[in-house]
């Protein structure tokens, strides 16, 4: 025993010393592919009379964007065209994001419905979906609106200032009032109103028990407030109704058939996605779970309101948001059918201007900051809900 | 106690009729209780008002070998556009008269797939057979051997594509995606900090930006004079991308394993290479093996994404045939083809992983 603790043992086995050779062997090779290719690059650019830098983003853009939540036009800089696409790219993931979650959770309910032909058709849904590219389904949907679709001169007009044409859906909006600003901040104040009052009610149950029936009030104060304010302005009617003028519509709020077949391909993929996962996570709570929950008295919502819906969000939830996210990526298919997003704004920046690397890292910089982003949310999600174990 | 036993014959009651067969199920399965009742009437009328109508479009009115003008006349599908292009949509630009030998390519490539599906096949010699496999079919698309006559790169297309984008894109992804997720696992501070930067930085952004950068700047990157083909480019970005998520999932099976197989590796005197080619890979990867194939899935169905980078994969081939002005405006009928092809390979696949997942499912 003693012999072989006094061995000496040489150096090169020591594995310390060979984690730090291995180490030091990593970072060597690593930063000679780093110089090789960098040295390459400047040596191509100069060669190529390329000027690095970002720079570019203060000159004009001297393109149109086809659609923008902010004044744009083409004398503005590249800088403000990027926002621009960020901003469309964050329209469609925000509203595909709303639609997917509501068409998941009920596909995916739906197929663990008792019913047979509703079970059944929830699950071709599932299995047709998932097993087509989304890009084809973005390709599909788009040349529907284009073929199917009239002209608008014979748009469809199925109610009353709604027009359906191969150039978008344009719909009657109510026209700018004074209120409308007013409106917004009273939604607010209600919101946080139900917030603050969702907690109390919450804190007084924990020690008093008695319960206060907090959804109906909430909803109360959020629908109830705006309308009042609504009225108190003499509730303003005047609608924004469009017309044919020449060749198109003027007037009302439109929806390009660009955006309309990204949000229909993109909710429509993912939320076949959301529903395998909705229908995992309700799987996931055990029978006895609702029969326990039953015999302690609890009426059916209240089962899954404070038994099923807990045990479950925690299984649905971070898968749940990587499918939010993976939606987010992929509305970077818009460049395919012509969306203005942030890949599509970028890349015809790059076209224009020859500055491809920092067009290639200006995409990779917005779309990891919003994964990153949501990465922090899941941490501190699971965090929270984490089960505390004895 | 003896009037409680009889003698006499009782009768057996049968159960109602409409507890029991058709009838019992159609209870049971379809109105059972009001909701269900009305959902099952509402879904009913829902199928009544659009299968008729897409069945008559599909096949009673539609053409499958008329011409495009022909098309025009009739309301229902016109599957002719792809009945006379099949050839084009399956192969691309490859030259019309060697286009047997991506149609053999694809048939060993199919030959040897259906053979992986078997477990009974998994061993050595399905290695060295898809190994031969492959270059047999590199040699058949890309000629230049035994008089076949050399067909550039730039030409191939269709079918062959994809799947070629897609088979070498997993091939090369999956050993370096192993190699990643054992160094996300290891105790070296350097290299688990590098592969977790780059398995986080990758997942974090969209394909379509590791294309774009595959196809603008990775010439940049090249010494003078230095140029690599269109495809290698793409299917460069493939493999950095899908080694990404099959690292991921690698590291699922490798932090499965209990500690217990590491220290008896260990005691067995095993050193690292050793320790995991025998003992923990073998099992991690086996662990892991239904969440792979839908990488693999996933893998199949982006390569419909180079189409942005103007490759002539399967969907570009298609959109190739719409704008011919004969054919221009049957969209649907050729996306719905090629619709049912990815469907085809995709459900193929996700299949064989349920199959797989039941057959490795030992119980504990």
């Amino acid at each position: 025993m003693e012999a072989v603790a006094s061995e000496k043992i040489p150096f090169w086995l020591n594995p310390k010393i060979r984690g730090i050779f291995y180490q030091a062997g990593v970072i060597c090779c690593f930063a000679f592919l780093a110089w090789y290719l960098v040295s390459n690059t400047l040596h191509n650019l100069e060669k190529q009379s390329i000027a690095t830098g970002f720079s570019f983003l203060n000159k004009e853009s001297a393109f149109e964007v086809g659609e923008s939540l902010i004044s744009y036009s083409s004398a503005d800089t590249y800088g403000r065209a990027l926002i621009v696409g960020a901003l469309n790219t964050l329209k469609v993931s925000f509203f595909g994001i709303l639609l997917t979650l509501l068409l998941g959770t009920l596909v995916g309910l739906s197929r663990l419905s008792s019913n047979w032909l509703v079970s059944r058709l929830a699950a071709l849904y599932t299995e047709v979906m998932q097993n087509i590219p989304v890009l084809l389904q973005l390709f599909f949907w788009y040349a529907v609106f284009y073929e199917m679709l009239p002209s608008p001169r014979g748009a469809l007009n199925p109610v009353n200032g709604l027009f359906l044409c191969n150039r978008g859906v344009i719909f009657a909006v109510p026209e700018a009032h004074a209120a409308h600003k007013f409106m917004l901040l009273s939604l607010g104040i209600a919101l946080a109103a139900a917030f603050f009052l969702r907690n109390w009610a919450k804190k007084r149950q924990a020690t008093t028990g008695k319960h206060f029936p907090i959804f109906w009030v909430s909803a109360g104060i959020i629908a109830g407030l705006p309308v009042m304010v609504w009225l108190f302005f003499g509730a303003p009617m005047n609608m924004d109704m469009p017309a044919l003028k020449g060749f198109n519509y003027k007037g009302g709020a439109t929806l390009s058939p660009e955006f309309i077949a990204l949000l229909l391909g993109l909710v429509l993929y993912t939320a076949a996605f959301v529903a395998e996962v909705v229908r995992a996570g309700v799987q996931s709570v055990s029978r006895g779970q609702t029969e326990a929950a039953r015999s302690i008295g609890l009426r059916s919502g209240q089962v899954l309101n404070l038994v099923i819906l807990p045990q479950a969000l925690r299984v649905i939830v971070p898968p749940l948001t990587s499918q939010m996210l993976n939606l987010t990526k992929n509305s970077s298919l818009a460049v395919a059918i012509g969306f203005p997003d942030f890949v599509s704004v970028a890349n015809t920046t790059i076209n224009q201007t020859g500055q491809s690397i920092e067009g290639v890292a200006l995409i990779m910089m917005v779309y990891l900051m919003f994964s990153l982003s949501t990465s922090a949310f899941m941490n501190w999600y699971n965090k929270k809900t984490k089960l505390i174990e004895r | 106690m003896s009037e409680i036993i009889s003698n006499t014959k009782l009768q057996t009651l049968k159960p109602p009729v409409t507890n029991i067969g058709v009838l019992g199920w159609i209870k049971a399965n379809l109105f059972n209780g009001w909701f269900s009742s009305i959902l099952t009437l509402l879904t009913i009328l829902l199928l009544w008002n659009t299968v008729p109508p897409l069945f008559r479009w599909a096949f009673l009115n539609s053409a499958w070998t008329a011409g495009g003008s022909v098309c025009r006349e009739i309301d229902g599908a016109c599957w002719s556009v792809v009945v006379n292009n099949i050839r084009f949509i399956i192969f691309g630009f490859f030259p019309y008269d060697h286009q047997w030998r991506p149609l053999i390519a694809m048939l060993i490539l199919f030959g040897l797939l259906g053979f992986s599906r078997n477990r009974n096949f998994w061993r050595r010699e399905l290695v060295y057979a898809w190994m031969i496999g492959l270059v047999t079919m590199g040699i058949l698309m890309r000629g230049g051997f035994f008089g076949l006559e050399t067909v550039e790169s730039t030409s191939w297309g269709g079918l062959p594509l994809t799947l070629l984008l897609s088979v070498f894109a997993l091939a090369l992804a999956y050993p370096l995606g192993v190699v990643l997720a054992l160094g996300r696992q290891s105790r070296l501070p350097v290299i688990k900090s590098l592969c977790v930067v780059y398995i986080e930085l990758i997942r974090g952004v969209p394909l379509i930006s590791l294309l774009f950068m595959g196809s603008i700047i990775f010439p940049l990157f090249l010494p003078e004079g230095v140029t690599i083909n269109t495809i290698l480019r793409a299917l460069v970005a493939m493999i950095l991308f899908t080694a990404a998520y099959i690292a991921e999932v690698v590291r699922g099976g490798l932090q499965g394993m209990s500690t217990g197989q590491y220290e008896a590796a260990d005691s067995l005197g095993l050193n690292y290479y050793l320790t995991m080619r025998l003992i923990i890979l073998p099992q991690a990867l086996k662990i892991v093996i239904p969440p792979t194939v839908s990488i693999l899935i996933s893998a199949f169905k982006d390569t419909s994404l180079v189409v942005i980078i103007s490759l002539y994969d399967l969907l570009k081939s298609s959109q190739t045939v719409l704008s011919n002005p004969e054919w221009m405006g049957f969209s649907r009928e050729v996306y719905i083809v090629v619709a049912i092809l990815y469907f085809l390979g995709c459900f193929s696949m996700s299949n064989f992983s349920r199959k797989l997942e039941k057959d490795l499912d030992t119980g504990y």
